[in-house]
């Protein structure tokens, strides 16, 4: 961060000079939002939230949803990596305390992913209880430049989200224009959970990086959402490449008898996601699944991906953590 | 041939009958040609091969074993708890074997190691419950017993709910939700070479004592009267039924209805005595359970979770058995 320090600096200023000029912001389940006129502490309700609100004015942000792991404090400057852990705020699967949010001294609440009325309405709820206004914006990754936009005009820092936002939107256009040069496509399987038999069909969440790559996913034809296929069904698909998330599952495809006659297997086109510092593929499903799009991009469309992952990677990093990964934090990244 | 004779061997017919489907049917097709030439050693492509070899046979073979596994332990357990509503979880093995499976998921562990967790918490909880229930003085023996089974499994059951919470919500809770809804879809030939002994093991004591199993439904003063120690063969049963559902749980996950109908239905057909219900129980149990994987496996794309159809067969078929019953069990 040391480097980016006079420059965060001064966009500080300039955005606070900003901040006053600001009005209601819309978001995206269509409620007006009028955060205060200086936005100092921001709580993000989940992963993808905290990491937008992280790369935009990491000083901000009040705290972790969870703390940070020491494999994962790696790759963040110390100050930041400290954040204490609050919990998180997205309906089902609560784990913060609404007074434990308050004691934080937040000023704006935001929360960024599904827009579902039950999230929308947890939103109007946790408003009228806390009198913090609460953001809710929409996750998919082809919104995260709307989104960045609009967190940096809630927090006030307009010029900071405005050039991360250009710089991702540029980063998808490239994906995309390289995705549509591709060749051929190969039949792929998402393999999740410990025997990797778990996957996305059409529509889900989980594979919105290899929707996005225009990827053939063989389980397509399955319900969006998380479901459980049979073996047989993935033999009979017979993937070029499988991808994963799970280092379980991705020494036992490589191993197993029943896995062997798959022609990813024989190719030896078995893939694990890196996960660090946040996953790149699948979760948390946030700004992170840029590096996963490059990443699949590559395994899937080698011709049409000559890029240099080690610098889209170093680049990210620098851009939403704030620190670029060093040479061995980079080799271990790609080492699969 | 009598009736009872009737139904062992109906039942065994069937059992065949449904063995022979499921290893023709699946999502991959497998001609019945290719079948009868594996059997036969002669070559067959890989991809068959693997497939009846590694995927389908194994997943049939388990099927057999865990509805059997389940079935005989709850057998054992109505006739010695006297009570017909009696599941084999009612010492908490099947929760025990949850919160092992979810331990290992939580600590982000391989199927290997999530069926150890899950077989040695079902170990574990059972042991648990009976060094408790055992030393409970001064109450009935069987109902000290099932109130510690109760109240331990209802413990365990909130540690499961607490490493649910504290899991992270985009990758081990989703798994953790998939191993509690139960599935042989991931069993491999090495996962049923481990449980199949075990659960063996745990069926010798009771084929081997079954004659003297229906003493446990006589009060302990009248048993003993008769030279039986009660205590005894109560917990060898215990621990037979429990090493058998351990098994079964840890390579099948949590799988409902089985072992609480199946004694039932043998029950209806052949009348209460021990020696003649087990291998009844047990032949409809495998039977049952491989019908429903068989469905489970080949009605969709994606796989049902066989829990489900247990339950949606298993309710009615319950009640109209108890509306129908009227002997006593």
């Amino acid at each position: 961060m040391a480097d980016g320090a006079p420059l965060a600096g001064l966009l500080a200023c300039l955005s606070t000079a900003v901040a006053f000029a600001q009005s209601a912001i819309t978001d995206s389940t269509g409620r007006e939002i009028r955060p205060p006129a200086r936005v100092e502490r921001v709580y993000a309700a989940g992963a993808p939230a905290t990491m937008l609100v992280f790369a935009i004015a990491p000083d901000k942000l009040v705290g972790w949803t969870r703390a940070l792991r020491p494999n994962e404090a790696q790759f963040f400057a110390e100050r930041y990596a400290r954040l204490p852990e609050l919990g998180r705020l997205t309906g089902r699967a609560n784990t913060a305390n609404v007074e434990v949010v308050l004691q934080a001294k937040t000023d704006l609440i935001v929360d960024v992913g599904s827009t579902s009325a039950s999230l929308a309405s947890l939103a109007v709820q946790v408003e009228a209880q806390t009198g913090l206004p609460y953001a809710l914006f929409d996750g998919r990754i082809e919104a995260t430049p709307a989104t960045l936009r609009a967190l940096g005009k809630l927090t006030g820092n307009v010029e900071r989200a405005d050039e991360l936002a250009a710089w991702y939107h540029q980063e998808l256009k490239e994906a995309s224009e390289r995705a549509a040069r591709a060749r051929s496509r190969p039949r792929v399987y998402y393999g999740r959970g410990p025997a990797g038999l778990q996957t996305g069909g059409k529509g889900s969440i989980n594979v919105e990086v290899l929707e996005f790559l225009g990827a053939r996913n063989v389980a397509a034809e399955a319900r969006a959402g998380l479901v459980t296929v049979a073996l047989e069904q993935v033999l009979l698909w017979d993937p070029e490449v499988i991808l994963t998330t799970d280092p379980n599952f991705w020494q036992l495809a490589r191993g197993d008898a029943r896995w062997r006659s798959v022609t990813a297997v024989e190719r030896r086109r078995v893939h694990l996601a890196p996960h660090l510092p946040f996953g790149w593929f699948d979760f948390p499903p946030g700004a992170n699944r840029l590096l996963g799009i490059w990443w699949a991009g590559r395994l899937l469309y080698p011709e049409a991906f000559d890029i240099d992952l080690r610098a889209k990677v170093a680049e990210f990093h620098r851009r939403f953590y704030h620190r670029e990964p060093t040479p061995s934090q980079l080799d271990s990244l790609l080492a699969q | 041939m009598n009736a009872r004779a009737l139904s062992y061997v109906l039942a065994a017919a069937a059992l065949v009958g449904l063995t022979a489907l499921a290893f023709a049917v699946g999502r991959y097709p497998v001609s019945l040609n290719e079948i009868f030439s594996l059997l036969a050693g002669q070559p067959v492509s890989a991809n068959v091969e693997t497939v009846v070899m590694q995927v389908r046979g194994p997943r049939v073979l388990a099927a057999l074993l865990v509805g059997a596994a389940l079935a005989a332990a709850g057998t054992a357990y109505q006739g010695m708890f006297r009570n017909p509503l009696v599941s084999p979880d009612i010492l908490g093995v099947s929760t025990g074997a949850a919160l092992g499976a979810v331990i290992a998921i939580f600590m982000s562990l391989g199927v290997f190691f999530i069926q150890i967790f899950a077989f040695a918490g079902g170990l574990v909880a059972v042991g648990l419950v009976y060094w408790i229930g055992s030393r409970l003085r001064g109450h009935d023996p069987l109902l000290a017993l099932v109130l510690t089974g109760v109240v331990i499994g209802t413990l365990l059951g909130s540690a499961i709910a607490l490493l649910k919470y504290l899991a992270d919500p985009y990758n081990q809770l989703p798994a953790i939700t998939f191993w509690l809804l139960g599935s042989l879809a991931a069993i491999s030939p090495r996962d049923l070479a481990t449980a199949a002994p075990l659960a063996l093991l745990g069926l010798a004591p009771m084929l081997l004592l079954r004659w003297r199993m229906n003493l446990l439904a006589l009060p302990d003063d009248e048993a003993r009267a008769l030279g039986v120690d009660t205590r005894r063969l109560r917990t060898i049963v215990v621990a037979a039924a429990t090493l058998m559902t351990a098994a079964a749980v840890a390579v099948s996950g949590i799988i409902g209805w089985v072992g609480l109908l199946i004694p039932h239905a043998a029950r209806l057909l052949v009348g209460p005595d021990f020696g003649r219900l087990l291998p009844l129980a047990m032949l409809l149990g495998a039977a049952f359970l491989l019908a429903v994987d068989t469905l489970c496996r080949t009605i969709a794309t994606i796989e049902v979770p066989p829990g489900v159809l247990t339950a949606l067969i298993g309710t009615p078929f319950f009640l109209w058995l108890f509306a129908l019953a009227r002997r006593p069990w």
